[in-house]
């Protein structure tokens, strides 16, 4: 072994208890501030996952008044040449169209706005799973002239499956559009908030209803990775130009990506806070380290050892400490984030419910994604290089006769 | 021939309000293999005078040749690597590296000066023998009696073959017969070797066996006797 990086070895254990103590202090604010990220950022990816998973996608194409102004006179009608130039971005892995607008639903004396979404059932399914949150009845096959209902909507409504649900609405220019549909199955989503979102109809038969044969209101697209989202996005208005609006999820959704900021923020306060106590475990015991050697490091100078070659070894010193803490920490703690990445925990009671009126799933979901690890390793690093200018200025300013009667 | 060569020596600490001349011009040659002890009562400037010889501290006039090399002239680190290669320390309190083996603490030396391994191996083995410590060579300084720590400084001083060594009250913590044989062992590696040893002592026992000794007083040699 190295000379240097034997002694810094030797010499962090000469106070075994203490070296210790400073490594658990380590450890634990490793293993609390990967399970506070960890937690955090699998939250934030379930939140995006809803956003865009269940409904909205990474990327929305639509007329460019229609995000301003939501009417089904705002469509456009997609032809061959607009399908081959998306096809031809490769990072555009799904491609779904949708008719969209505001209808009035009625079922005996019950009247709800709601709204109406034309899908093709087999793209939409691959895309958000739409089958998978079926509760009741079946769901929608190509061309089906029936309708899905979420779930709050049918119990406002009190429809069940089977019944036929009467729609009316504003068609194309003015038109009147009004129809019959039988309801094939109700929907509970995961998300609360889906629950009371609409219904959701073939897509013909929603062009039929709405008088706008073959026009939609966007395109949705699914990119291979939320990496790339921004990249497609300017490839995609590249290629379209000015005739088509391109938006973002976080742009359709601003509420989720500014919570999601809020809560970002929110969190590096707690997590600095950790950081400064586990800053300032390291940093006691290199002062003590310090002050216990100084005769120590004024022999080793006197004898012939440069100063840079002792700021070497003390530098070593610090760092063991930092990296065996921060290495333990994280030979805990990523076995534990996989578990809990494969077995997210169920929040019950009274908590549960509260997530849920945020429209949150009621389920702490985490991340092992490599930054979570990655940044801690890197935040206590830069923390004992800072810890490290201590005794370093110490060494530089050493004056040896004092040192040598220490 | 001149080891050392000090001329007019001043010494002037200004660190409290009160100025404190320590040193006040001090005029002095050692020889190649002198055996010589600095005496004087506390406060003579002793270790102040050991200081400047070892290039640990800097005068505030005066000139000091070690070997012909102004040390006064050289920088900090440049100093520091003239200890290194020129003196070597026996301190009062042996001041091994006390998470080093015996061995270790010899090699350090010599590792810091990039001597290859096998060597250093060989020498220090060698030179703990020659303190009769060849059987002690994997302890560390806290399983060593202060004897035994002071004869493992004495090796780690010659370890990089100095052109003296400096030893600040070496048996200032020892019992008569540890002093009694370091200072033989010492004698005889001046006999034999020719080592230059400078010794700053209260201790008659190492006033008797030095050939030379030096007495200062307020800062100045008063006498310079040879035996």
């Amino acid at each position: 072994m190295n000379t240097d990086l034997k002694l810094a070895w030797r010499n962090i254990w000469r106070n075994k208890r203490r070296t210790l103590i400073t490594m658990a202090s380590i450890f634990f604010g490793v293993l609390l501030n990967t399970f506070m990220t960890s937690m955090q950022e699998g939250t934030y990816s379930k939140m995006i996952d809803n956003v865009v998973g269940f409904y909205s996608g990474y990327i929305q194409q639509h007329h460019p008044e229609y995000w301003e102004n939501k009417t089904i006179d705002n469509t456009f009608q997609p032809n061959d040449s607009l399908y081959r130039i998306i096809r031809r971005i490769p990072t555009v892995t799904a491609i779904v169209p949708r008719l969209e607008s505001f209808t009035l639903m009625s079922f005996g004396n019950n009247t709800k706005g709601a709204a109406l979404i034309g899908i093709d059932p087999e793209k939409e399914n691959r895309m958000t799973r739409l089958s998978h949150w079926i509760e009741k009845g079946t769901y929608l096959q190509p061309g089906d002239n029936g309708i899905l209902l979420a779930k709050n909507l049918a119990k406002n409504l009190s429809i069940q499956v089977g019944d036929t649900l009467v729609m009316i609405s504003q068609g194309y220019h003015g038109a009147s559009a009004a129809a019959l549909f039988p309801v094939r199955g109700i929907l509970k989503f995961p998300a609360p908030t889906m629950n009371n979102l609409g219904g959701y109809i073939d897509l013909n038969a929603a062009q039929e209803f709405f008088s706008v044969p073959e026009r939609l209101t966007s395109l949705v697209f699914m990119v291979d990775d939320y990496g790339n989202v921004s990249q497609t996005r300017q490839q995609l208005q590249r290629e379209l130009g000015s005739a088509y609006q391109l938006m973002t999820w976080d742009e359709m959704d601003p509420v989720t990506k500014n919570m999601i900021d809020a809560d970002r923020s929110g969190a590096y306060i707690s997590k600095g806070i950790l950081y400064l106590l586990v800053g300032f475990g390291i940093f006691g015991t290199v002062i003590m380290m310090i002050a216990e050697r100084r005769k120590e490091m004024g022999i080793m100078v006197a004898i012939g050892m440069q100063k840079s070659r002792l700021a070497k070894i003390l530098f070593y010193e610090t760092t063991l400490i930092g990296l065996v803490g921060v290495f333990t920490g994280f030979a805990i703690s990523y076995p534990l984030i996989l578990y809990l990445v494969y077995h997210p925990i169920p929040i019950t009671g009274e908590a549960a419910e509260a997530y849920e009126q945020f429209g949150f799933e009621a389920v702490m979901y985490f991340s092992s994604q490599w930054f979570v690890f990655a940044r801690q390793v890197l935040i206590v690093f830069l923390l004992t290089l800072t810890v490290y200018l201590y005794p370093l200025v110490k060494i530089y300013r050493m004056k040896l006769t004092k040192a040598l009667h220490a | 021939m001149k080891v050392i060569e000090v001329t007019n020596l001043i010494k002037i600490y200004n660190e409290s309000e009160v100025k404190v001349n320590a040193l006040n011009g001090i005029d002095l040659g050692i020889e190649e293999g002198e055996f010589t002890a600095i005496v004087g009562p506390s406060g003579s400037g002793k270790t102040t005078f050991l200081n400047m010889l070892g290039g640990l501290d800097m005068p505030t006039a005066g000139e000091i040749r070690v070997g012909g090399t102004d040390i006064c002239g050289l920088s900090s680190s440049q100093l520091i690597d003239f200890r290194l290669r020129n003196i070597g320390f026996v301190f009062q309190a042996y001041n091994l590296i006390p998470v080093l083996t015996a061995i270790e603490n010899v090699e350090f030396i010599m590792q810091l000066q990039g001597t290859p391994k096998q060597e250093r191996e060989t020498r220090a083995k060698e030179l703990l023998h020659q303190v009769g410590l060849g059987d002690r060579m994997n302890s560390r300084p806290a399983k060593l009696s202060g004897g035994q720590q002071q004869r493992v400084a004495v090796a780690r001083a010659l370890a990089s073959k100095p052109k003296f060594v400096l030893a600040d009250e070496p048996t200032a913590n020892l019992d008569s017969k540890s002093t009694e044989n370091l200072l033989d062992m010492m004698e005889e590696l001046n006999r034999k070797e020719q080592v230059t040893f400078i010794f700053s002592t209260h201790d008659q026992r190492v006033v008797h066996k030095a050939r030379r000794v030096i007495t200062l007083e307020d800062g100045l040699v008063i006498s310079d006797e040879r035996k």
